[in-house]
């Protein structure tokens, strides 16, 4: 799965959750889901286990706390996925 | 200091027989029963087969709940409770506002028993199973008790109490009269009052094992329900939920609010477990009590009461009830009030049926009229002997109530008795 491929999933995962629709238009890698996208900090456990199951992989707490911005989101999932 | 005037200035309404206060208006006059076979009680092995429960598309959701609080969403009450509480409000002539600064002086205070009984069952599942991590983040808001009132403060952004109280059956006519008293002592302007009751076999389940529920009548569901007959056996259980906005007088008037109905006063109170009074069963003393001192505390007599709406389950107590209400009011025969009982059309809402009755009773003194009690053409002989038959409707009859008495009773021997009087 090529990089493209898997932020345009990712963003179809985040999209419920984003409050900021302008910023949502603009996301790239550098964008923070909590200070841009302005998700509700209690609905990140909610990506992450959405995350899960689209990618059919295991985010345990240590990745999980990572995952605050689009490149680090995308770097955990390529991770996972390489050790499938 | 002197208690201000409170108004009803909203209402909503969840309920087996009636999406909205329009629809559950014309079922209530009709006579028409919401109460159903349910398939999933029959697989699983319930005696009692039927119930009473609300039904709707599921897209209608779609007005209340955003796609993301959707997901996931399994709590029937506390979607009961935001169609009707969110119903009520916007009826109230208020809009849902997107100011960053709260309502000070608008609160919520709405009952349940229970909440989100689905969504915990899901939760053992994943927790037995070792898979906690899965809950995924609306778990807790989804159960806690308190889920419903914290959920309509936050769409509504009220900013005085939100809270949610849980008396059993009595749960809704007691959030009515915790709103009341609060704003009667000028602590709140407005408050959004009422209760839920989620459905299903988690909920009904218990009652169907006290062998309380009647389990002859899974042919013929609409017969089922049958206060103050000679037939009753056993209440038919319920869901829904029913929401009003409780006003002071001075800010209904202000904004020029459409005024249901005024709250006299009313009283709260416990026999204590004694005297006969147990956990299931009331000291009737109490509930005499309950009733005088709500009569004492709205400043009317016994005789101003032009009608009661019951409590009335369709047991063996509909006798008791209806002696303690003579015994209190100290009236009988034909110089009793009309009395009527909801729960024959809609079954036991359980939390939910104090606010939904009181709904319909509002309705009655708005819209003249009181609602006739199906399937009690033969009336029980106790309650014969006690009350004249025409005081006792079958069918919906017009009739200008000036006052009506709303009682409630739950399990640990709780009771709650509202005073409404037409403004």
């Amino acid at each position: 799965m090529t990089r493209e491929e898997l932020l345009t999933k990712l963003k179809t995962i985040i999209a419920p959750y984003v409050q900021n629709q302008e910023k949502f238009k603009n996301l790239n890698e550098n964008t923070d889901f909590i200070n841009d996208l302005e998700i509700n900090s209690a609905n990140l456990v909610d990506v992450v286990l959405d995350v899960e199951d689209e990618f059919d992989i295991e985010i345990d707490n240590d990745a999980m706390e990572k995952m605050l911005t689009v490149k680090a989101s995308l770097e955990v999932i390529e991770n996972k996925l390489a050790l499938k | 200091m002197s208690k201000r005037r409170v108004v009803i200035t909203g209402m909503g309404v969840v309920s087996p027989n009636g999406m909205n206060v329009s629809e559950f208006k014309d079922a209530i006059r009709n006579g028409s029963s919401g109460i159903r076979f349910i398939e999933q009680l029959k697989e699983l092995k319930f005696s009692c087969q039927i119930a009473g429960l609300p039904l709707f598309e599921k897209d209608y959701l779609n007005n209340y709940f955003s796609d993301i609080q959707l997901r996931g969403l399994q709590a029937t009450g506390m979607e009961y409770g935001v169609i009707a509480g969110v119903d009520a409000w916007k009826n109230a002539g208020f809009s849902i506002h997107n100011s960053e600064t709260p309502l000070w002086d608008a609160g919520v205070i709405f009952g349940t028993g229970i909440l989100g009984v689905d969504k915990f069952r899901e939760a053992i599942y994943k927790v037995d199973q070792g898979n906690v991590r899965r809950l995924g983040s609306n778990t807790v808001t989804q159960t806690m008790a308190s889920g419903i009132s914290a959920f309509l403060g936050g769409k509504l952004g009220c900013g005085n109490i939100v809270t949610t109280n849980s008396s059993a059956c009595s749960t809704g006519t007691e959030a009515i009269l915790m709103a009341y008293d609060r704003v009667a002592a000028g602590n709140a302007e407005v408050i959004l009052a009422g209760s839920t009751s989620d459905s299903g076999p988690y909920i009904w389940g218990g009652f169907d094992a006290m062998r309380i529920l009647p389990y002859r009548y899974n042919q013929n569901p609409t017969q089922a329900s049958r206060p103050m007959s000679a037939s009753a056996s056993g209440f038919v259980p319920g869901s829904g939920a029913g929401a009003l906005v409780i006003e002071s007088l001075d800010s209904a008037l202000n904004r020029k609010a459409t005024i249901y109905a005024e709250i006299l006063g009313g009283h709260i109170n416990s026999g204590g477990q004694r005297n006969g009074g147990s956990m299931t069963a009331p000291n009737s003393l109490a509930v005499q009590r309950c009733i005088q001192s709500a009569i004492k505390n709205s400043g009317i007599d016994a005789e101003d009461i032009d009608a009661i709406n019951g409590h009335l389950t369709a047991t063996t107590k509909d006798s008791t009830e209806i002696q303690n209400w003579c015994a209190a009011l100290g009236r009988k025969g034909n110089d009793f009030p009309y009395i009527n009982s909801l729960k024959s059309m809609v079954g036991h809402c359980l939390a939910a049926s104090g606010s939904i009755e009181s709904v319909a009773t509002v309705l009655q003194l708005k819209e003249n009229f009181i609602f006739g009690t199906i399937n009690c053409e033969d009336l029980h002989p106790e309650i014969a002997s006690l009350v004249g038959r025409d005081r006792i409707p079958t069918k919906t009859m017009n009739f200008s109530p000036n006052i009506i008495a709303k009682a409630s009773f739950g399990f640990g021997d709780v009771n709650a008795c509202v005073i409404f009087k037409k403004y």
